[in-house]
């Protein structure tokens, strides 16, 4: 049986990067995907190569105006809701001397903001489809910080706890509903194209990355797309509030 | 000869529990101390009862402007800063990922999460002023975070995320002043719960002594800390005696956090 068999499942950033490919993983294995993103031409373009399986809606994940179209889309044109996946997401080089307010909100509002406003509007959703799993992404600098990521480990720290929170209060409300972290390394996806461009000392970005995670190699969307895809089926049941870890040992 | 003898303070949300408390120890030992509260009058009774070492401002955490204002004017005042608490906070109310409002979100982030944002970013700004008696930059951030950092049932849904994003911010923080060799640290507290008026609602409906004690319970010490036992933790990273202690995160919850918390943390049933 396939591990997604009519479950429905929602993607922020799902035109791109690991959003794509977990949408490509959640047609394969049986469910139908609802592309969200700002990006309309590269949404519906994935959106047509996956077939009748899957839809694209346009999102901006600040507003909440836009979330709720978005799930009503979903339900509308696939019956329910089972499962969000929260992978918008912005990555920007700043560090506390030379971020600018502005730029510490919008980065917040994006990331962590986003990511609320897809629990709050997703969970009504998911109530009436009698339980569902959400998946939020932070990043490995939810767990750990960075000099040159400031706004971004702010925003992934927020994450961390706000999916606990969820979490929490699902369960307390016998919703049927989990939701878990996944905190990724670096993934060779365009967020992380601006940091291939930067060369450290003798060594290209790429390898300077790669060289940082004790596997030698940075990931792939598809890896990352596979715990994904677990923490969306019925084979995490058990699992919620909880931080799942995909960095080739990175934080180790 | 005592510990922050020549050493210049500044603590947000002085006029607080939390604050005042931590003010009044970092007075006895030497600091010269600034009291920074959005409340005027609060920041002025602490400054008062402190004497001539406290300089009372009054500023909002969250307004940029104010924020750097605070820190020029402890700068100008005392002509140095070496140790900065961020510990300004609202808990922003009741809220659960179901009745959070984004109006009540971004509250809650522009205070708990930009304010130490730009409490850290000016700190380091005054910090670096160095002048005649401070011959190199130097300092300690100290960022109050909360349990509600470290676990997902320990507050209201927007504090909570506001909270994460704390402990984070300040590992950022202390990797880039590391890097910069400007030896500037900065780590993250994270108490439990604290008597203080975080807690006034729930004080108005179950009264103070027994709300207190409901909560006391849920910690494994058996009571509340009291806003004094937090300024020892504070005195200690703000001082140079932490001086090998930078991106760290200090717990102060009477082993709340050590063990399996209790199911419902906070909320009386």
């Amino acid at each position: 049986m396939p591990r997604l068999e009519n479950k429905v499942v929602l993607l922020s950033g799902g035109a791109s990067g690991i959003g794509a490919e977990t949408a490509r993983q959640v047609v394969r294995e049986g469910g139908r995907a609802v592309l969200a993103d700002r990006d309309e031409a590269k949404g519906r373009a994935l959106a047509a190569e996956l077939g009748a399986a899957a839809h694209f809606v346009p999102l901006d994940v600040t507003q909440e105006a836009s979330w709720q179209a978005a799930v009503a889309a979903t339900v509308e044109r696939f019956g329910a809701l089972h499962g969000l996946l929260n992978a918008a997401g912005i990555g920007v080089r700043n560090s506390i001397e030379d971020c600018t307010l502005e730029e510490y909100r919008r980065v917040n509002d994006v990331n962590s903001l986003g990511t609320f406003l897809g629990c709050k509007t997703a969970i009504p959703a998911m109530k009436d489809a009698g339980g569902g799993s959400i998946v939020n992404i932070s990043s490995v600098l939810g767990l750990r910080g960075a000099a040159y990521a400031m706004a971004y480990c702010a925003s992934k720290g927020a994450v961390r706890t706000l999916t606990k929170n969820v979490a929490l209060h699902c369960a307390q409300m016998k919703y049927n509903i989990r939701c878990n972290s996944v905190h990724p390394g670096y993934i060779d996806t365009p967020m992380i194209a601006p940091r291939l461009e930067q060369s450290d000392g003798n060594m290209s970005g790429r390898q300077s990355l790669e060289d940082m995670h004790p596997l030698g190699r940075l990931g792939r969307a598809d890896e990352v797309a596979s715990m994904i895809l677990f923490l969306l089926s019925d084979e995490s049941t058990f699992s919620t509030g909880s931080e799942f870890v995909c960095d080739g040992g990175l934080t180790a | 000869m005592k510990r922050f003898d020549d050493k210049v303070v500044l603590v947000t949300g002085g006029g607080g529990a939390i604050g005042s408390a931590a003010l009044r120890r970092f007075a006895e030992e030497g600091a010269k101390v600034a009291v920074v509260d959005l409340d005027a009058a609060r920041a002025m009774e602490v400054a008062s009862a402190l004497g001539d070492r406290a300089l009372a401002i009054t500023a909002d955490v969250a307004d940029e402007t104010q924020a750097n204002d605070a820190v020029a004017k402890t700068v100008a005042t005392f002509g140095r800063l070496d140790a900065v608490f961020n510990n300004a906070g609202i808990s922003g109310g009741p809220g659960t990922p179901e009745t959070t409002t984004v109006e009540n979100w971004q509250h809650v982030q522009a205070i708990n999460s930009e304010g130490v944002f730009l409490g850290c970013k000016y700190a380091i700004k005054g910090m670096k002023q160095t002048g005649a008696d401070k011959p190199q930059s130097g300092g300690s951030i100290v960022n109050i975070s909360s349990v509600a950092g470290l676990v997902g049932g320990a507050g209201p849904t927007a504090y909570t995320a506001s909270k994460g994003a704390v402990r984070l911010l300040s590992k950022s923080v202390a990797l880039y002043c590391a890097e910069q060799r400007n030896g500037i640290r900065c780590n993250s507290v994270h108490p439990g719960g604290v008597d203080t008026a975080i807690f006034n609602p729930l004080w108005q409906t179950v009264g103070h002594e027994q709300g207190k004690a409901f909560i006391g319970s849920r910690h494994p010490i058996g009571r509340m800390a009291e806003p004094e036992d937090l300024g020892e933790l504070v005195l200690w990273l703000a001082s140079d005696r932490s001086r090998f202690v930078t991106g760290a995160e200090f717990t102060a919850d009477g082993g709340l956090t050590a063990g399996l918390l209790r199911r419902s943390l906070l909320a009386p049933s």
